[in-house]
C-alpha cells in the first residue's frame, strides 16, 4: 500500500493521521466528561445525554444568529460567548430535570433508564417543534475554518485544534472541581458512602442536583463545540449516545481518569483501523475488543477501590 | 403524443354526448377544460369500492413527519399537498376534488407497513403518495401488491425493484450515476475515483453499478478506493488522510443523513478546497435541502448529480418555484426529491384521466406511456416498466445553497432498474 509513495509524503500522512486521532480522541473526551459526572458519580443513566448536547448546538446556532443581525462587528468572537450560553442552558435544564424528574428515581437505577430515553424523545420532538425537523446550518467565523499548513504537506484543520485545546481545558476544570473544589470533595464523599455523608452536614439533594447541572452543562459545551464538525438537527444527540457510554463504561464508571484512557484508547484503535481498513470494519473491530476486554474486567480500565 | 391525444378525445367524446342531452351547455362552453364528474357517475369509475364519492376522491400520503426521516420526507409532504392543492383548483379529477388522509409512518418501517394497510383496507384510498427510504419502500411493497392499492414513491434509489403496484417518479440508479460519471470523464478528465458512502444498500448498489461503469466504459479510468461508514459516523479525518495519500482526481460520495454534515465540514476544515477541483467532489446524496444543514460555505465548488435542481431554468419550474413558497414559506429550498414528489398527484391525475376510472388495474394499464409536459424538470414520461423517462443533470454548488446547473442530457435517460453488465 505504502510502496509507490516517498519517505516525505509518508511522515506527513502518518503526521496528519497522529492529529487524526488525537481530534477524535479530544473529541470523545468532550462527549463523555458530562457522561461521566453524572453516571460515574451519581449512577444515573442519562440516556438523553445527546439531547442536552444538542441544547447546546442550538444555543450556538441562536447565538450566532443573534451575533450577524445585531452585532456583526463581533461575529468572529462569538462562538465564546456561545459555549458559556451552552453551560448554562444545558446546566439549568440539567437542574431542572434533576429535580423534577431524577430525584425521584435515585433508588431505581433502571427506571432512570427509561425515564431518561423518554426524556430524550421529548426533547427531540420539542426541538423538532421549535427549530423544525431540518438540520440547521451554523456560521463558523471565518477564522475558525480551514486548516493550518504547518509543513508543504502537513496541514492541520483548525477546528481540530479548537477541540484540542477546549477538550483539554474542559477536563482541567471537571479535574479541579472534582478534586479541589468543596463540591468536588461533597461529590465523592456521597459516591463512597451517602448515608454517612449526609450525617455529618452534607447537603446530598443539592449536591446531586448541581452534580447532574454541571454534566449536563458540560455537555452543552461539547455539543457547541461539535457544531464546527457535525449536523445540528433534532436527532443529532443519538450520533454520540453509542459512542460516549461506549468510552465511559470501558473506562469504569466511577474513574475521571479512566474516561480520559478510554477515550484515548478506543480513539487511537479506531483511527489507526480507520486508516488501514474500511470504516464500517474499523467500527466492528474496535467494538469487538470492547466487548473482549469488558468481559474480562467487567468494571472497565480503571475502578475505584471502594469499601462496600 | 399518441397517449395524450387519445385521452382527450376520450373526454371530447364523453362531453359531446352530454351536450346532445342538452345538459349544462353554457357551464361546459365557459369551463371547457373541466371534467366534470356528472360525466363519470361514481358506479362507473369506480367499481372496486375505493373511497370515491360523487365529488371528492380520497388519497393518502404516508411519509414520516417524526422522527429522523422528518428532515428529509416534510419537503416531499409538502410538494404533494401544492400538488392536490393545484390539481383541486383546477377542478379535480373527473370533477372531483382530492381529499387526503396522512398518515405518520414514524421512521419506523414496521409501522409504515402497518399504516399502508390502514389507508388500503380502512380508508380505501385510491392511490397513496409516499415512502421515501427504501426500507420503508420494502416494508410496504407486500401490503400494496396484497391489497392491489397504487403507491408513488418519490425518492432516487438504487432500482433492482419493479413492482405492478408502485410508479417510481425518482431516478433508479442508472440515471443517476452513469450520465453524471461519463461528464466528469469527459469534461473534467477524470481518471481515478474514490468511492465513499454510507453503509447501507442505496450507496453500496450505487456504488456498484459506478465501480462497472468506470472500469468497463471509462477509458484508462480507475477506482482507487471504495469503503463504508456506519450510519451516523461522525468522525472523517481518517479517510480524508487516506484519500490525500491516493490523491484521486474525483471523490464519489454518497453519504447520509448527519454523517453527511460532518463529512463536508472536516473535508474543509481539512484544507480540501472544493472550489479549486483537486480532488473534484462528486455526489449523488446532497440536494440543495441537505445543504441547509451542511452550509453553503462547507460544500461550494463540489458537484452534485441530480435531475432537478431548484435554479432550473424553465417556465414549469418557476411557476413552481413560486407556488411552492408562496405556500410553505419564502425560506423553503427545494431539493430533487421534492419535485419527483411533486409529479406523484400529477402522473396519477393524467393517468386516471386517461383511464377514465379510479380502478387500480384500470389507472395501472393506463399508466406507462402518461406524458407530462407540465412538470418543473420539463417533460417527462412513464416508461413500460413504471419508471420515469428523465434528464440527468449536474449542478455545482454554490455559496448560496442553490446549484448551478452545467450539464444535462441532450435526451431523456431511459429507466433501466435491472441493469445488464452492472450487476
Amino acid at each position: 500500500m505504502f510502496s509507490d509513495y516517498s519517505m516525505g509524503e509518508l511522515g506527513a500522512i502518518f503526521a496528519m493521521q497522529g492529529f487524526a486521532g488525537l481530534i477524535l480522541f479530544s473529541v470523545f473526551v468532550l462527549m463523555a466528561l458530562g457522561l461521566a459526572i453524572i453516571f460515574g458519580q451519581m449512577g444515573v443513566i442519562n440516556m438523553a445525554h445527546g439531547e442536552f448536547m444538542i441544547l447546546g448546538a442550538y444555543v450556538t446556532y441562536l447565538t450566532s444568529n443573534f451575533f450577524s443581525a445585531y452585532i456583526p462587528a463581533l461575529f468572529g468572537m462569538y462562538f465564546f460567548v456561545a459555549m458559556a450560553l451552552a453551560f448554562l442552558a444545558s446546566g439549568a435544564l440539567g437542574l431542572f430535570v434533576e429535580w423534577a424528574m431524577i430525584r425521584h428515581l435515585y433508588k431505581r437505577p433502571l427506571d432512570t433508564l427509561l425515564a431518561t430515553w423518554g426524556l430524550s424523545l421529548i426533547l427531540q420532538q420539542i426541538y423538532r417543534s421549535v427549530f423544525g425537523a431540518r438540520e440547521v446550518g451554523v456560521t463558523i467565523p471565518d477564522w475558525m475554518i480551514g486548516s493550518l499548513p504547518v509543513t508543504d504537506m502537513i496541514e492541520v484543520p483548525i477546528n481540530g485544534i479548537f477541540v484540542m485545546v477546549l477538550a483539554v481545558g474542559i477536563s482541567m476544570a471537571v479535574y479541579y472541581m472534582m478534586f479541589r473544589s468543596v463540591w468536588g470533595r461533597q461529590v465523592r464523599a456521597i459516591n463512597q458512602n451517602r448515608v454517612m455523608a449526609g450525617a455529618v452536614g452534607i447537603n446530598t439533594e443539592w449536591t446531586d442536583r448541581l452534580t447532574f447541572g454541571i454534566g449536563c452543562g458540560v455537555a452543552g459545551v461539547a455539543g457547541s463545540a461539535f457544531t464546527m464538525i457535525g449536523s445540528t438537527g433534532p436527532t443529532a444527540g443519538q450520533l454520540y449516545i453509542v459512542d460516549t457510554f461506549l468510552v465511559v463504561v470501558f473506562g469504569g464508571a466511577a474513574s475521571l481518569l479512566g474516561t480520559i484512557a478510554s477515550a484515548f484508547s478506543i480513539s487511537q484503535a479506531q483511527s489507526i483501523m480507520e486508516f488501514f481498513l474500511s470504516g464500517s470494519m474499523a467500527k466492528v473491530l474496535t467494538l469487538l475488543t470492547v466487548v473482549g476486554i469488558l468481559m474480562l474486567r467487567p468494571q472497565g480500565l480503571f475502578a475505584l477501590k471502594l469499601r462496600k | 403524443m399518441s397517449d395524450k391525444s387519445k385521452s382527450i378525445t376520450n373526454t371530447q367524446v364523453s362531453r359531446r354526448a352530454v351536450l346532445a342531452g342538452g345538459a349544462a351547455l353554457t357551464a361546459s362552453l365557459f369551463a371547457p377544460k373541466h371534467l366534470r364528474a356528472a360525466d363519470f357517475p361514481t358506479e362507473a369509475v369506480n367499481t372496486t369500492g375505493l373511497a370515491v364519492t360523487d365529488d371528492t376522491v380520497t388519497i393518502g400520503i404516508l411519509h414520516s413527519v417524526t422522527g429522523t426521516m422528518a428532515i428529509s420526507e416534510t419537503g416531499s409532504v409538502q410538494a404533494e399537498k401544492l400538488a392536490i392543492e393545484q390539481i383541486n383548483a383546477q377542478g379535480g379529477i373527473l370533477g372531483r376534488k382530492i381529499e387526503y388522509i396522512q398518515e405518520d409512518g414514524a421512521s419506523d418501517w414496521p409501522t409504515f407497513a402497518e399504516k399502508a394497510k390502514k389507508l388500503l383496507v380502512n380508508d380505501k384510498v385510491a392511490s397513496v403518495m409516499g415512502c421515501w427510504t427504501s426500507a420503508s419502500r420494502k416494508a410496504v411493497l407486500p401490503v400494496f401488491e396484497q391489497y392491489n392499492g397504487f403507491l408513488y414513491y418519490p425518492t432516487f434509489y438504487e432500482g433492482l425493484e419493479e413492482s405492478p403496484n408502485v410508479i417510481y417518479t425518482g431516478q433508479e440508479a442508472t440515471q443517476q450515476i452513469i450520465a453524471g460519471l461519463d461528464w466528469v470523464a469527459k469534461e473534467k478528465g477524470a481518471k481515478s475515483f474514490y468511492l465513499l458512502g454510507s453503509d447501507y444498500i442505496w450507496p453500496r448498489t450505487s456504488n456498484k453499478i459506478a465501480r462497472k461503469h468506470i472500469e468497463n466504459f471509462l477509458d484508462g479510468a480507475k477506482v482507487v478506493g471504495e469503503e463504508y461508514y456506519p450510519l451516523g459516523h461522525t468522525q472523517f479525518n481518517s479517510v480524508i488522510n487516506k484519500i490525500r495519500l491516493k490523491k484521486p482526481d474525483v471523490i464519489y460520495a454518497i453519504v447520509v443523513g448527519g454523517s453527511n454534515v460532518a463529512f463536508y465540514k472536516q473535508l474543509k476544515a481539512a484544507g480540501i478546497d472544493m472550489t479549486k477541483e483537486s480532488p473534484i467532489v462528486l455526489t449523488i446524496s446532497v440536494t440543495e435541502d441537505e445543504i441547509r444543514g451542511i452550509g453553503g460555505e462547507n460544500i461550494e465548488g463540489a458537484y452534485a448529480c441530480m435531475k432537478y435542481f431548484q435554479s432550473l431554468e424553465n417556465e414549469n419550474n418557476a411557476a413552481f418555484v413560486s407556488a411552492f413558497k408562496e405556500m410553505w414559506g419564502d425560506d423553503m429550498v427545494i431539493g430533487d426529491v421534492t419535485q419527483a414528489a411533486y409529479l406523484g398527484p400529477w402522473l396519477w391525475k393524467a393517468a386516471v384521466e386517461k383511464a377514465g376510472s379510479f380502478d387500480v388495474d384500470k389507472v395501472r394499464a393506463a399508466t406507462p406511456g402518461i406524458e407530462l409536459t407540465s412538470a418543473p424538470e420539463g417533460y417527462v414520461k412513464v416508461h413500460e416498466n413504471h419508471h420515469l423517462w428523465s434528464k440527468t443533470r449536474v449542478g455545482k454548488a454554490k455559496l448560496d445553497g442553490q446549484y448551478e446547473v452545467v450539464f444535462e442530457t441532450a435526451d431523456l435517460v431511459e429507466p433501466d432498474p435491472f441493469p445488464e453488465g452492472y450487476q
